[in-house]
């Protein structure tokens, strides 16, 4: 990318969020380089979330710097976010979808309405449909959300965050309040659009197994499943996991570290999921 | 000290924050135009029904209670008059607007706030859109343009719901309560008359924006915006009436 020399798709340095003199993140800081998979975990309220809200410029660091490909986004305007936020996929926690607009609408939402992802009606409609048979939803595009069940409307949040083949996406706990099954759906999405797009992944989760999944196991376009990690393919060390704790970054390292943590906190969240 | 005023003066800070950046979007691009004619089917087509049938009793009820009044002084024939400048003057704009703050300010309320809460601001942020140019300024200018010609139709229909009674209980001459229903209106009336709603129309809309957007807690942050909301512009409609009425009464004695 030409206006990223670094190749670091997400900076944090030093960021505090608060909220009415709450920190709800406190001295985070830590590195993305393109192409590499970050997996978040920690207890509920400990700040995934507003990281990865910081991280889209739609909440505002009160102290430190946010940088997206290289630009610092810590100031920058609305309009000028805008920009930014169109190299960023972001699949929210409830999948956020648009009640009242159709499946259809609600994936070409993006391509009709961030500036530099805009495009013609034949080509919106033929990524659409593309984004949907991604998720394995393409009969669903006059259906609205409401309509969908839980699984599927995350699907079609998926649908909605890649559908402008972002370079970098955020997923909040994609797989929360779902059946193992349909949970182990998502996540083979989400491996399906690291791998073939070779995009840089950020995924928020409670479930150790989702990270474990990510970390060592890829997405074989032959089979269409996913399968294990052998020696040199998307080698371990470009998965981090990184543990949060009240809002404080308390672990980063790979699944070795983890799973050799002494810190009850993270044994906690290795074993009860392990 | 005085930290219990820093809530409220915040508050009354966002607020207009909001209004500003709404009324500035009214001449910035782009303009979501399908979403203005929704909220005026919304807002203007749905509130007709309620707004006629209010209109009507209103008329009457107005007439019943005046010729009581005025037979004491054995004007009876008036009734026309006082029904027609209390319901230009008055009554039109304020229960007009009453009944579409009931229903509508709770209703963007309730909307914007489940919105809220289950992230569709941030996702429409996040996708490139500015929620207030998106939601609140079609909102805002939907129910400028429909509120004065709800008050418009609320008072000639309730100028007829005086008509009924004029005629039918009071036993007067239909062209009689006419004549002195044209005769008694004056520019001024007419004027303070449309003023009123078009102005009360963005306490409405605002209103209920203001609160559906700062929801949070959930399903109980949503009941509790739009019953703020509600009593907020229903408030607000009292105040500005009679800052209004104020202003066109100084100008008339002048």
């Amino acid at each position: 990318m030409p206006d990223n020399p670094s190749g670091i798709a997400l900076k944090f340095e030093h960021v505090t969020v608060s909220f009415n003199d709450k920190p709800a993140l406190e001295d985070v800081s830590f590195e993305v380089p393109a192409g590499d998979t970050r997996i978040l975990f920690g207890a509920a309220g400990s700040g995934k979330t507003v990281l990865l809200k910081t991280a889209l410029g739609l909440q505002r660091p009160s102290a430190g710097r946010v940088s997206v490909f290289g630009q610092d986004i810590s100031d920058m305007q609305e309009e000028q976010l805008f920009q930014v936020r169109g190299k960023i996929g972001m699949l929210f926690q409830e999948s956020a979808l648009f009640d009242s607009m159709t499946i259809e609408d609600n994936v070409a939402y993006p391509l009709l309405n961030q500036r530099s992802n805009r495009c013609s009606p034949e080509e919106v409609e033929k990524r659409v449909v593309d984004a949907l048979r991604f998720v394995e939803l393409e009969r669903t595009l006059d259906k609205f959300p409401s309509e969908l069940s839980g699984g599927m409307r995350r699907r079609v949040g998926v649908a909605r965050a890649v559908v402008t083949d972002p370079p970098l996406v955020l997923f909040d706990s994609p797989t929360a309040g779902l059946d193992p099954v349909t949970a182990q759906t998502i996540i083979k999405l989400i491996v399906k659009q690291r791998d073939v797009k070779h995009t840089t992944t950020l995924l928020v989760t409670h479930r150790y197994q989702n990270g474990n999944l990510l970390a060592n196991f890829h997405y074989e376009p032959r089979t269409d499943s996913l399968e294990p990690n052998r020696n040199g393919f998307h080698a371990a060390g470009h998965t981090k996991f990184l543990g949060f704790e009240e809002g404080r970054l308390i672990f980063e390292g790979g699944q070795p570290e983890l799973e050799a943590s002494r810190n009850p906190y993270i044994a906690k969240f290795v074993m009860h999921n392990g | 000290m005085l930290d219990f005023l820093k809530e409220p003066f915040l508050a009354i800070q966002d607020f207009y924050i909001l209004a500003g950046a709404a009324l500035r979007n009214v001449f910035r691009r782009p303009h979501y135009s399908d979403d203005i004619f929704i909220q005026m089917d919304r807002i203007g087509v749905g509130s007709l029904p309620i707004v006629i049938l209010t209109g009507f009793f209103s008329g009457a009820v107005l007439a019943l209670q005046m010729a009581r009044a005025l037979a004491q002084y054995g004007q009876v024939g008036r009734t026309g008059q006082v029904v027609a400048i209390t319901l230009v003057r008055e009554l039109g704009p304020v229960l007009t607007s009453l009944l579409v703050a009931g229903r509508n300010s709770s209703g963007i309320a309730s909307e914007l706030g489940s919105m809220k809460v289950t992230e569709q601001i941030d996702a429409m942020r996040a996708l490139g859109t500015d929620p207030i140019q998106k939601l609140v300024t079609p909102r805002m200018i939907a129910t400028a343009v429909v509120l004065p010609l709800l008050t418009i139709i609320a008072d000639f229909i309730g100028m007829f719901g005086g008509f009924v009674i004029a005629k039918y209980v009071l036993n007067l001459e239909g062209s009689q309560y006419w004549a002195t229903v044209w005769q008694s209106l004056e520019r001024n009336d007419v004027t303070q008359g449309l003023l009123k709603p078009f102005v009360f129309s963005f306490a409405i809309s605002l209103v209920g924006c203001y609160y559906g957007l700062r929801t949070t807690g959930g399903t109980q942050g949503v009941g509790r915006a739009t019953t703020q909301a509600v009593v907020m512009a229903s408030v607000l409609i009292f105040i500005l009436t009679f800052f209004v009425t104020k202003i066109f009464v100084s100008q008339a004695n002048t």
